[in-house]
């Protein structure tokens, strides 16, 4: 399957935008990575900006980031928001709540807990009455996402924004899951071939055992094994070079790899 | 679309393990709410609970993975000789080559529930305690596909009350790009004190069994359930087929429908687009109805907008509560049990149709012949997906 990128959008630590990481893998500009991502939410209403978290306000970010560099519409683009475990602060503070006696769960924090929060705030935000869908595959989540968004793509024949985003979880969850630095990443898929960034050739296959494809650059082969969303971190590295080389291979689910490679 | 057959599947909520406990059920309109009984819950409401959980834990070579959550997906592994139809295909096509593919709303969360209440004089979690096999988004996913040995492509699905109606759309897109053959795909979502609680908060938890559509209808009953179903290309003539789905959203606000259901009456038209039926090809609308005031009121506006006053529709969540993240595939089921048995529910325990609604909600069950079905699923978020399920042209 191929599919055409048309934008993309990337925060994390030391990575303010697309344009910072393409520079520094290019050029080898240096990133800080001591500087922590602080996305605005500029898309969202000035309610929704007040009630959204950071997780939330992080995976808007990107895709309005994307979104704009495409050229498309909101209103024209399906939308896959991906996350492990979607707004960790909020999951905290209900589970620290609910081992209170009083139990006082807050009705914002109940429906921002919903791990589609990020995709209902996008459709409130955009106007747009488009599918949306979240998921989630632990580590897996963003080749599980990729996968989704680009089989509706080109299956429902629809541009679909994908963002993928991983925001750490407070203490005392913090060690249990993956993804201790916040990351977010977003790509507009699109089939029709204009404008193409790049053109991914996309293929599910059984694990043969050959390791995930790992990043060159020293700085950023960590933060790739931190979550799932930076573990795209190689695609991204990828579409800023211009080729790929062999394949690259992506952590999916037990047994299965995500092959992509980046079509002529 | 390419219709799927869904050969097998299997169903447990309130009313009890298996298809035939379901079918029992709505033939002897008997409702499988109670009043709360979970944990020291103190809510004064009803709740759809799946008896003996407790007692059950999953299979010793998947020990991690016990929980609620889990135990109630492997209690719908087991029913309905679904396990046993799953390895039948799987021996055909290859593990590779079965997608897994589950929706849930709030996993296991009430494992990290209970482990908070346990926590040290640190804030230590206690040591039993294993997030990614439990509460973690994907762990039922993995129980699945590990229990049933499959090797496909898989992810868990969470969009609210909507996660296990978009389970068959994207089984559907899945098997089209030919990253699969077959796909399993379900919803489990279990009782936890996130959703009695949060929903509490949001006053929408009815102290009564819920009404749907009724003219005194004052919330939901939350209920807990585990459906599975098997998606292959072929099947037999009387199996039925998903014929289409549509998925919209409402972009008006996280916790309440769009009042006139523009994303509803959106993601209807789709699933009818997808299945090039008309609106007057549809003998049944199996109806999201949770009972809450806003949602039934949009929904009826949605369904009469587009369908008419004619069409028969009910909501069967006054037999199995609202099942959140197991909703759409226990209704979608539910409904292609209507195909089969030629039977119409009617909406339990609604005494008196709302006297503003235009939509023919029924108030006696019925027999008849019934070809085409619809299935609604709302969730938060302005999260919407409909279902057409039906028998293959001859």
């Amino acid at each position: 399957m191929i599919v055409h990128v048309k934008g993309i959008a990337v925060m994390g630590p030391g990575i303010e935008h697309w344009d910072a990481l393409r520079s520094h893998l290019l050029t080898g500009t240096p990133l800080a990575p001591d500087v922590q991502p602080r996305p605005q939410g500029s898309i969202l209403p000035g309610t929704e900006r007040r009630r959204a978290s950071t997780t939330v306000k992080m995976a808007v970010d990107v895709a309005q980031a994307a979104l704009r560099q495409s050229g498309l519409k909101a209103e024209d683009a399906a939308v896959v928001f991906a996350s492990a475990n979607g707004d960790t602060n909020t999951i905290h503070q209900i589970c620290e709540a609910l081992a209170t006696p009083e139990r006082m769960v807050s009705p914002t924090r109940f429906h921002n807990s919903v791990h589609n929060a990020a995709a209902g705030y996008w459709s409130i935000a955009s106007g747009s009455m488009q599918p949306s869908s979240s998921l989630a595959a632990w580590t897996g989540t963003f080749a599980a996402a990729l996968v989704e968004a680009a089989a509706q793509c080109i299956g429902d024949d629809i541009p679909v924004i994908l963002a993928v985003f991983d925001t750490p979880f407070p203490e005392p969850l913090a060690a249990c899951a993956p993804g201790h630095q916040p990351f977010a990443l977003a790509l507009v898929l699109d089939r029709q071939p204009e404008n193409s960034l790049a053109a991914l050739r996309l293929a599910v296959a059984p694990d043969t055992g050959l390791p995930a494809s790992a990043m060159a650059d020293p700085e950023l082969e960590p933060l790739r094994c931190d979550s799932s969303a930076s573990r795209s971190l190689p695609l991204l590295a990828a579409i800023a070079a211009g080729s790929t080389g062999d394949d690259l291979i992506f952590d999916y689910v037990e047994g299965l790899q995500l092959r992509v490679g980046l079509a002529g | 679309m390419q219709p799927l057959a869904v050969n097998h599947h299997s169903l447990v909520n309130a009313l009890g393990r298996g298809t035939s406990a379901s079918l029992q059920g709505l033939r002897s309109a008997t409702s499988g709410l109670r009043r709360c009984d979970f944990l020291d819950v103190g809510i004064e409401t009803y709740i759809g609970r799946v008896d003996g959980i407790e007692d059950e834990p999953v299979v010793a070579r998947l020990r991690a993975f016990d929980c609620r959550n889990n135990r109630l997906a492997m209690l719908g592994l087991a029913a309905d000789g679904f396990e046993s139809a799953v390895a039948a295909a799987r021996a055909r096509y290859g593990a590779h080559r079965i997608a897994v593919i589950i929706g849930t709303s709030t996993s296991a969360i009430l494992e990290t529930e209970v482990a908070y209440r346990q926590r040290d004089a640190e804030g230590r979690l206690p040591g039993h305690f294993n997030f990614r096999t439990t509460h973690d988004n994907y762990s039922v996913t993995q129980f699945v596909r590990s229990y049933l040995g499959l090797q496909g492509p898989s992810m868990t699905i969470s969009t609210a009350c909507s996660s296990s109606a978009k389970v068959f759309a994207s089984a559907s897109r899945l098997i089209q790009a030919g990253f699969c053959d077959a796909a399993v795909v379900g919803g489990v979502d279990s009782l936890c004190m996130t959703t009695l609680y949060g929903f509490a908060s949001l006053e929408v938890l009815s102290s009564r069994p819920c009404r749907p559509a009724d003219a005194d209808r004052s919330g939901i009953s939350i209920g807990e359930a585990a459906g599975f179903a098997l998606l292959e290309k072929t099947g037999d003539d009387d199996t039925p087929r998903l014929l289409g789905y549509g998925e919209s959203s409402d972009a008006y606000h996280m916790s309440s429908p769009h009042p006139e259901g523009a994303g509803a009456r959106r993601a209807m038209a789709s699933a009818l687009q997808r299945s090039g039926l008309g609106p007057e090809q549809i003998d049944y609308i199996n109806l999201h109805g949770t009972a809450t005031r806003a949602n039934d009121s949009a929904e009826d506006l949605a369904v009469s907008g587009l369908f008419g006053s004619a069409t028969p529709c009910s909501s069967t969540k006054g037999w199995t509560g609202h099942t959140l993240g197991a909703a759409g595939i226990t209704e979608a089921l539910l409904s292609c049990l209507c195909l089969r048995e030629g039977r119409l529910p009617a909406s339990l325990n609604t005494v008196t149709v709302d006297p503003d609604f235009k939509m023919n909600v029924l108030l006696e069950s019925r027999d008849q012949p019934v070809r085409h079905v619809l299935s609604n699923s709302f969730g938060f978020g302005g999260n919407n997906c409909s279902l057409v399920f039906g028998y293959p042209e001859k």
